[in-house]
Formats: C-alpha cells, structure tokens, sequence
C-alpha cells in the first residue's frame, strides 16, 4: 500500500468512526478476505455475481450439520423437531427482512431464477393468455426475461419491454405506455445488476395497481444493499437470492401476497407439499408448503437466516450510506482515468461500476486486473439486450458490497492504469 | 506482471491493433460465424478454397485482444495452405496454448508460438481457438454459428 493510500485509508477511518461503521471490523468477519490471491490482497469486486460469506454464515451452517440435521416436517424425534423449529425459525427471519404480513408468503426456492420461474409457471400460464401481454424493463437480467418469454411463446402472448435512456434509467412515460390493458403481469428489477439503476419501483408498482396488473419485482441485487418493505412497496412478488446477501448458494426466496398465493396452482409435485394423496386425487398442502416439493436446502435456509441476521445487525440504512459513499469514491476515481467511459449513469444508483478503457476490451480488462489480485466481472452480465442498448459486446463491471473500502478502489483505479500501460 | 507480459506478448498487441486480413471476402466460398457466449466474442471466417487450398481466407468481427490477434495471425498463418495442413496446424496450436505442446512442436507452429503463455490462463483458451473453430466450421461448410460452449 503506498503512503498516499494509507493516509487516505487512516482518514476514511476517521469520518467513518463518525458514521459508527466500522469497516475493517466488518472485514475481520469476512475469512476469505484475509487470502493473497496471486502473491495480492484479494480485492473482491464482483459483489454483484455472488458476496462473500461472513463467519456467521459459515458458523451457522456448521452448528447445523454437527448439532442439528435432520429432515423437517416429519419425524417425531428430537433431531427433526430442532431442524424443523430452526428452518421455521429462518422462515420468520426472512418474513421480517422482508416485513411481509405472513411467514406463510415466504417460499424458499433455489433462488431468485427459480422463483421468477415459479410465479411464471404457476401464476404466469394460469393467468396469461392468447393475445395478453407480459411488460417488463429494457434492463432485465435474462432470469427475468427468458421465463416470460417461454410462457408467452406457449400462450400465443407477447413480451414487452420499456426502453431505457442513455445514462440507464427506465423511461418512465413509455413504459406508461406500454402499460396497457392486454397487460397480465409486471416484472421489474429493484436494481440492475449490469447498470446499478434503482428503478422507481414504488412508482411503478402504484402504476400498474391503478390497471390492476401485478407485479413482481427481481430483488437479487436490492436485498444486500438498502431496506426493503414488502408491504410498503405493495409489490405482488418479490423474489430474491441467498448467495448475494452474504447467504449461501442454492436458496432464495419468493414473496407473495397470500390471496395470489393461495390461488395459485403448485409449481412441482411430490412430498412436503401435500395434505393427502391416493391413486385418485391428491389434496396440495396449505401455504408455504404447497410450493416447497421435496426435502428443501434446510442448512441453506438457516444460512441464509444467518446471513439476514448479520446484515440487519449492521443496519441496512447504515450499509446503503456506507457504499454509497464508496460508489460516489469510486465514480470519481475511476471516471477520471482517461480513456475511462462509465455504462449507467442513472441518478439512482447502487454500488455497481460498470466500464470500458478505450477499445480494450473487457476481457483483457479482466486478466490483467485479476493479475493484481482484483476480482471484476467482464461480459454481458446475463443483460445482452442491454448490451445491445449501448452498442457494446461486454463491459467490465466492479461491483460493491459493505466490506469493500475507499483503499480498495484506489487498488482498482492503479490496476486500470496498468491495463492502459499494456495497451497504451 | 511477467506473466502478463507472456499473455500480452507485443507481437499479439500488434496484431490486436492492427488485424490482418480484417475485411470481409467477396470471393468466399466458405464462411462461418462463431460466438464465445461467455464474453460475447463474435467473429466471422471467409474462406475461398481452390480444390483442397486455402486461396484466400479472412475474417470480422469483435473480440478481446487474444481472440483478435489470434484470428489474424491464423489467416495470416493458412494462406495457401491445404485444408489438411490448416486442420493439423489447429492440432499443433490446441496443444500449446493447452499446455500439451510436445517437445520440438515450435517449428510446425511458427509465429504461433507467442500464443504459448495462454497455457497459463486456462479461462483464455477458448478466446484463442474461436477463429480457429470457426475456420474449422466454415470448412466443413457448417450453417449454424458455432458456439465456445
């Protein structure tokens, strides 16, 4: 580190003793963030794919495989009984993450991609038919696009998209247009994970009410970063991922408002998520469980309750300052590189970073970064048709999360000013 | 940083610069595209062959650095060469940038050899056989453009 980076780095820790956000606290907590990658400091940057896993998290999913496994639901003996109370237990912790009015709204699923999948199959080919549409952003993820586009394909429905402005924001007034009365169902992003823009979600959300259309909002990249009310968005779904908010892989979670819920058909079939079956007719469970077929990832979901526990600890509001005092570091910093060109520039932004160097392009941009010890992302970001939006193949995307630090931007910004030296 | 400098080799950053053979073909007989969905490379190989000879060869498109240069030196490398030659010099530069080179393959392989530091960076194997690929599609006069996955 050299001195100008220590100095900077022993002021940041002054002004953020005033905020009461310790951050190198917070990284103590954090063991994969102690290694060398490549002889280097690990500066992990690609938040935005999958966050790292605090102790917590680790500890929690060891205490459940050493003191508790066992499957839920079913068995009458003590180890069942205590895996049962404490995947119950994650349920509620995520019903109050959420604030949703139920712990019967909460599904777990795999992840966000799942639940998107489960509201398309289930509510979507109940609700959507020949001629209607289904309306969402310029901005998706492919996770929310392809299911659409499948269950549209099936229904004779067609997909739409409102298109979004230079700097990356949704057009408002031409997805008020798009809105119309062949409009079945609303599927939005929180935040892009390729551009950083938070929609208007609330807004679009009241929009959609006053037409009576629903709307499922795609949390995977809100969750880790601000609060999130479901009740006071009065948003349909909300479906997020484990993985992204410090949780492990392989869980997430689908919210829902009971009355939709409930009259929707199951998603898959088998155990747990029946009350009776004979050869004749099976009679579905009550909620949650109708949506939860088979032995569900019981030590992800602790995990994950884990990961929500640790994060409500900190304080979301004070994690939201927090990064967004590093991404306004950050765009300064690497903005002023020359060369340097930002894709999204929304005035609603999250700590996401994405750019190009000159003509370099984003994979070579990659290699050399990851040279450094530097962990970016390079591609399309599973958001191709935003890539087409900016005319681009790919670019490079830094991604922030609450441990990341003002010291490791100014890591990043010398690793873009070697990627200029070897293709100056 | 050395290892970089065996990757980025001054000889790939030239051709990166200035690609040869970059235009498309009037007289191509062949072509095929080629897609690396991962990093969303995409380039196109003409080739106008002469009975087994590669008379002309060329080729469009965008990619990283390794997968341009790569791509160029490649028509530059096949010009005038059979189709079985084209097919065994593939063999010769998998095998490199692979790590699987055998021991005095350098002079089959020519200036190819500045592509050996790719061993190094396994996740950048696919960027430097994409043209070679594709060539290998347009040879066999394949339709659909061919994939890295």
């Amino acid at each position: 580190m050299t001195t100008a980076a220590r100095k900077l780095g022993s002021e940041q820790g002054l002004s953020v003793a005033r905020s009461g956000y310790d951050v190198e606290r917070i990284r103590a907590g954090f063991p994969i963030l102690q290694k060398q990658i490549r002889g280097k400091p690990l500066v992990y940057l690609d938040n935005a794919a999958t966050s790292q896993k605090p102790r917590a998290v680790i500890d929690a999913l060891v205490r459940y495989y050493e003191e508790s496994n066992s499957n839920v639901h079913r068995g009458v003996h003590y180890l069942s009984e205590r895996a049962t109370e404490e995947f119950e237990g994650a349920r509620r912790t995520v019903q109050g993450f959420l604030n949703a009015a139920s712990a019967h709204e909460i599904i777990f699923v795999r992840g966000t991609t799942e639940g998107i999948n489960l509201v398309a199959h289930s509510y979507g080919r109940s609700h959507i038919g020949a001629g209607d549409e289904v309306l969402i952003t310029g901005m998706e993820h492919h996770s929310n696009i392809v299911p659409w586009q499948m269950v549209c394909q099936e229904k004779g429905a067609t997909l739409r998209a409102a298109p979004i402005n230079d700097a990356g924001e949704l057009i408002f007034e031409e997805f008020e247009k798009l809105l119309g009365p062949k409009t079945k169902l609303v599927g939005v992003t929180h935040i892009s994970n390729a551009l950083g823009t938070i929609n208007p979600v609330r807004k679009i959300i009241e929009l959609a009410h006053s037409r009576n259309v629903p709307v499922l909002v795609d949390g995977a990249q809100a969750v880790p970063h601000q609060s999130v009310d479901v009740q006071e968005l009065d948003c349909d779904f909300y479906v997020f991922s484990g993985h992204k908010v410090f949780g492990p892989t392989g869980i997430g979670v689908l919210y829902g408002k009971s009355a939709l819920l409930e009259a929707m058909p199951p998603y898959q079939g088998g155990g747990d998520m029946i009350r009776s079956v004979t050869f004749e007719k099976t009679v579905y469970n009550q909620l949650p469980y109708k949506f939860e077929a088979g032995t569900p990832d019981i030590a992800g979901a602790i995990g994950l309750g884990a990961a929500l526990d640790y994060v409500t600890g900190i304080g979301l509001d004070k994690i939201a300052a927090y990064e967004h005092e590093v991404l306004e570091y950050a765009t300064r910093a690497v903005s002023s590189v020359p060369g340097v060109r930002l894709i999204g520039t929304a005035k609603e932004k999250a700590g996401v970073l994405s750019f190009l160097i000159g003509d370099v392009h984003p994979h070579d941009i990659g290699t050399i970064l990851d040279q450094e010890g530097i962990a970016i992302r390079t591609g399309h970001h599973c958001s191709q048709p935003v890539m087409e939006r900016f005319n681009i193949p790919a670019t490079a995307r830094a991604s922030l999360a609450l441990y990341n630090t003002k010291e490791e931007i100014d890591v990043l910004v010398r690793g873009i000013e070697k990627v200029r030296e070897v293709f100056a | 940083m050395s290892d970089l400098r065996d990757l980025y080799q001054d000889v790939i950053l030239e051709h990166c610069k200035a690609p040869r053979n970059y235009r498309e073909l009037p007289a191509a007989d062949h072509k095929a595209e080629g897609f690396n969905p991962l990093c969303g490379d995409r380039f196109t190989v003409y080739l106008a062959l002469d009975g087994d000879v590669i008379r002309d060869i060329s080729f469009q498109g965008t990619g990283c650095a390794i997968s341009k240069a790569s791509a160029s030196m490649m028509t530059q490398m096949l010009k005038g060469k059979t189709r079985e030659e084209a097919e065994k010099l593939f063999g010769r530069f998998h095998d490199l940038v692979t790590g699987h080179a055998a021991a005095g393959a350098e002079a089959e392989i020519g200036k190819l050899a500045v592509f050996s530091g790719v061993s190094e960076f396994p996740v950048r194997v696919k960027c430097a056989t994409l043209a070679w690929h594709t060539l290998q599609a347009a040879l066999e006069g394949k339709q659909e453009a061919i994939s890295t996955e």
